[in-house]
C-alpha cells in the first residue's frame, strides 16, 4: 500500500550549528501532518542525498545559516539528478541574500525561505507543490 | 497600604476598566512571564535592600561588580568580527580599534571552530565564511600584525579547539617580546552549550571537560589575566530558551565546571576569579536587566554557598553581553537599528562588562561596514549621550524590576534544582532534557508569532508592501578557500617537518596521561603543526561526539 501521508528530509548541510529553525520547522511540518525526518548537523551532500533517497522523501528542506549554500547546494541539486531522484522538490531556508535566491531557484530549488516565514506559508507550500497518490 | 491599594482598585481601576478594557486579556514578558498590571511595595515585602541588592561592588553583587560601575569606565565595546583570511580580519580590526572600539573579539570560520585545516573535504564552501580561517601559527601572525597585545584585551570565540588557539596566542605575544603574563583577554572555552545549542563540539564531554581544567590550571599559573571560559547563555537563548531557562543551564554549565576543577584538585579561589559569563540581550527591557541583576545574585550566593569560596572575586559574576541575533528580522532591517538600541541598553542597565551590539543587515548576511560603525555608534551613543551611565544600577528599587528580579531568581532556582536530580548539567544534556526544554520553548515563541500573540513589527503586523533590498551586502571572496589552502600549503613546505612530527607524537603521548596538555599544544604550534593536525591527535585518543537527535 502505498503511503499517503507527505515525506520530508529536514536537513543541515555543512558545518553550521544553527539548528533552531530546523527544528522548529520539523516540528511543525509534523503537526500538519507529514512525516519528517530530520539529519541533525554535519551532513554532506552525499549523506542528504542518499538518506533522501533511501527514506523515499518527497521533499527535502535545506537549512543554512553559515554562508556555504552557494557551494553546498548546487552540489545538492547535482547529485539529485545524478541520482535520477529529480522528482524530489527541494526547498531551503537560513540567511541567503536575495541575489543568491535568484541564483538558487534557476538550479532548482523551488523556494527559499528567509528568517521571519510563518511556519503554515511553509506548510501550504510543500501541499501544493508535493501530489502523492 | 492594602486598604489604598483596594481603594484605588474600586474607585479607580475598576471604573475605567468597565468602559475601556485593556488591551489584551493577558501581559507576559518576553519569555511568557505573566506581567500584573502595576507594581508597589506590597511586592517587595520580603525585600531586604542589605540582603537581596547591597551596595555595588559588594556581594551579593546585585548592583554591579565594581563599586564605580561605569563612573569609572564605560564597559568594553567589543565588536565579534573576523571574515575571510587573516589579511582581511586584520584590516577590519584595526578600523574598529581607530572607530574607538576598546577590545577585540575574534569570530573564527567554521572549520577553525570544528577542527579542520582549510584543505579538509569537510571545509569545502566553509573557509571563511563565519569568521576568519586559521590553520597555523602564521595565520595568527598575519591577524595580528600591527596589534600589540599588551594594548588590547581580545576575545576569542573558540571552544573544542579552545587550547590551540589561546596556544598560538601566547605564541605570538612570545614573538612580539610581550610575558603571557601580561596577556588580556578570553577564550570561550565553554564546551557544554556547543552540544546543548551551538553545534561547534568535536570530542565527547568526558575528555572535553579534562581539557578544559587543564587551560584553568594551566592559566592560573602562567596567564593569570586571562578569563579562562566564558560560559555562555547567548546560544541557549538564541537556540530559543527564555530568559530563566538561559541563566539556569548557563549557571547549571558554570556549576559543572567547577565541580571538574574541584575535583581534578584545583583551589576554587585560584581559578573561579577567572571565570566570566557571556549572556543575550533580548527584546524585553525590564526582564532582560533583572536576568542580569538576577543572575549575578544567585551566581554569588552559588559561589559561596554550594562551593565554598572565600575570595570575593571568586563571587562576582563577570559578563559579556551581546544582542539578540534572533531577533533581528530580514524585514524592513533598517528597524533592526532601534531593536538593537534597546536590547544595548538592557545591557548597560544590567551591569555588563562589555557589549556587542549586531548590525542591522545580520538577518540576510554577514555585516557590512557600514552598518558595523552604526552598530558600534549605538553604544558610544548609550554610553555618552544618554545619561544611563552616570549612576551606579539607576534601575534599582523599582518595584517591577525587584520583583521581576527575585522572580526570575526563583525560577532558575527551581530548574538548577531539577538539573542537580538529573545528576548535573552534563548528564541533563545526555538526557536530552535541557534541549527539550529549549525546543518547546522555540516552537512557542513562533507559534505565538504565527498566532499574533507576540507581535513583531514588519513581520506579522505592520508590514511593507515593496521592501527595499538591503545594499553592499558583505560578500567573502570565493577566491579565500583557494588563496587560503595554497598559504596552508605553503607553510607545510617551510616548516621542519622532523620537529613537527615528533611534537605531534609527544602530544599523543601526553594525551594519554594525566598531565596537563597546553605545553605540549605550544611546541606543536611553534613548529607550525596545523590545527587540524593537532585535533586529529587528539581525536585519536579521545573519538568524537555524535549528538543524538529527538525533535
Amino acid at each position: 500500500m502505498k503511503n499517503t501521508r507527505i515525506r520530508v528530509l529536514v536537513a543541515k548541510p555543512g558545518l553550521d550549528g544553527h539548528d533552531r529553525g530546523a527544528k522548529v520547522i520539523a516540528r511543525a511540518l509534523r503537526d500538519a501532518g507529514m512525516e519528517v525526518i530530520y539529519t541533525g548537523l554535519r551532513q554532506t551532500p552525499e549523506q542528504i542525498v542518499e538518506t533522501a533517497i533511501q527514506e523515499d522523501v518527497n521533499v527535502i528542506g535545506l537549512s543554512i545559516l553559515s554562508g556555504a549554500h552557494m557551494y553546498l547546494f548546487p552540489k545538492i541539486m547535482e547529485l539529485l539528478t545524478e541520482k535520477e531522484a529529480t522528482d524530489i522538490v527541494v526547498i531551503a531556508g537560513g540567511i541567503i541574500p536575495t541575489e543568491d535566491i535568484m541564483e538558487l531557484k534557476k538550479i532548482g530549488i523551488k523556494e527559499i525561505f528567509t528568517p521571519g516565514t510563518d511556519t503554515n506559508k511553509i506548510v501550504k507550500f510543500i501541499k501544493e507543490n508535493v501530489k502523492i497518490a | 497600604m492594602e486598604n489604598a491599594k483596594s481603594y484605588w482598585e474600586t474607585n479607580s481601576l475598576n471604573k475605567v476598566l468597565n468602559k475601556f478594557p485593556e488591551r489584551k486579556k493577558t501581559f507576559v514578558t518576553g519569555s511568557n512571564k505573566e506581567v500584573n498590571n502595576l507594581y508597589d511595595p506590597l511586592d517587595l515585602e520580603d525585600y531586604d535592600y542589605l540582603d537581596d541588592l547591597g551596595y555595588p561592588g559588594e556581594y551579593p553583587y546585585t548592583r554591579g561588580v565594581q563599586p564605580t560601575m561605569y563612573r569609572g569606565r564605560l564597559w568594553t565595546m567589543r565588536q565579534y568580527a573576523g571574515f575571510g583570511d587573516a589579511e582581511e580580519s586584520n584590516k577590519r580590526y584595526k578600523y574598529l580599534l581607530k572607530n574607538g572600539q576598546t577590545g577585540l573579539s575574534i569570530a573564527f570560520d567554521l572549520p577553525t571552530q570544528i577542527g579542520y585545516d582549510s584543505d579538509h573535504p569537510m571545509a569545502h564552501g566553509e573557509v571563511g565564511k563565519v569568521g576568519v580561517a586559521i590553520d597555523t601559527l602564521e595565520d595568527m601572525e598575519i591577524l595580528f600584525d600591527g596589534i600589540p597585545l599588551d594594548q588590547v584585551s581580545t576575545s576569542m570565540t573558540i571552544n573544542a579547539p579552545a587550547a590551540i588557539l589561546l596556544a598560538m596566542y601566547t605564541a605570538i605575544a612570545e614573538k612580539q617580546g610581550i610575558p603571557a603574563s601580561e596577556l588580556n583577554g578570553t577564550i570561550q572555552n565553554d564546551i557544554l552549550k556547543e552540544y546543548i545549542a551551538r553545534g561547534t563540539y568535536i570530542f565527547p564531554p568526558l575528555p572535553s571537560m579534562r581539557l578544559i581544567t587543564d587551560i584553568f590550571d594551566y592559566c592560573s599559573q602562567k596567564l593569570p589575566k586571562w578569563n579562562t571560559i566564558s560560559i555562555s547563555g547567548y546560544h541557549i537563548r538564541e537556540a530559543g530558551s527564555t530568559a530563566i531557562q538561559e541563566i539556569a543551564f548557563t549557571l547549571a554549565n558554570g556549576i559543572a565546571y567547577v565541580d571538574a576543577a574541584v575535583k581534578r584538585g584545583l583551589d576554587i579561589d585560584t581559578f573561579a576569579p577567572r571565570l566570566s559569563f557571556f549572556f543575550n540581550a533580548h527584546n524585553d527591557l525590564f526582564e532582560e536587566v533583572a536576568k542580569f541583576r538576577a543572575a549575578r545574585r544567585l551566581w554569588a550566593k552559588i559561589m559561596k554557598d554550594r562551593f565554598g569560596a572565600k575570595n570575593p572575586k571568586s563571587m562576582m559574576l563577570r559578563f559579556h553581553t551581546q544582542t539578540a541575533g534572533c531577533t533581528l528580522t530580514a524585514q524592513q532591517p533598517d528597524n533592526n537599528v532601534v531593536r538593537v538600541t534597546i536590547q544595548a541598553l538592557a545591557a548597560v542597565l544590567g551591569g555588563t562588562q562589555s557589549l556587542h551590539t549586531n548590525s542591522r543587515d545580520e538577518a540576510l548576511s554577514l555585516p557590512s561596514q557600514k552598518s558595523v560603525r552604526i552598530a558600534l555608534r549605538t553604544q558610544q551613543i548609550i554610553g555618552y549621550e544618554s545619561g544611563v551611565a552616570e549612576t551606579v544600577d539607576p534601575m534599582a528599587g523599582s518595584y517591577y524590576l525587584e520583583k521581576l528580579t527575585t522572580e526570575i531568581e526563583q525560577g532558575v532556582k527551581d530548574y538548577i534544582n531539577q538539573i542537580d536530580q538529573l545528576g548535573g548539567s552534563p548528564k541533563a544534556i545526555e538526557k536530552g532534557f535541557i534541549q527539550r526544554e529549549i525546543q518547546n520553548s522555540a516552537y512557542q515563541y513562533q507559534k505565538d508569532i504565527e498566532d499574533k500573540k507576540r507581535i513583531i513589527v514588519g513581520v506579522n503586523k505592520f508590514q511593507s508592501e515593496v521592501e527595499e533590498p538591503m545594499k553592499d551586502l558583505l560578500k567573502v571572496k570565493p577566491e579565500i578557500e583557494k588563496r587560503q589552502v595554497e598559504k596552508l600549503k605553503k607553510v607545510k613546505e617551510k616548516r621542519n617537518e622532523k620537529v613537527v612530527r615528533k611534537n605531534l607524537m609527544e602530544l599523543k603521548k601526553i594525551v594519554s596521561t594525566e598531565q596537563n596538555i597546553m605545553p605540549a599544544i605550544l611546541d606543536c604550534v611553534r613548529s607550525y603543526a596545523t590545527l587540524g593536525e593537532i585535533c586529529d591527535k587528539l581525536r585519536e585518543v579521545f573519538g568524537e561526539y555524535k549528538e543524538s537527535i529527538k525533535i
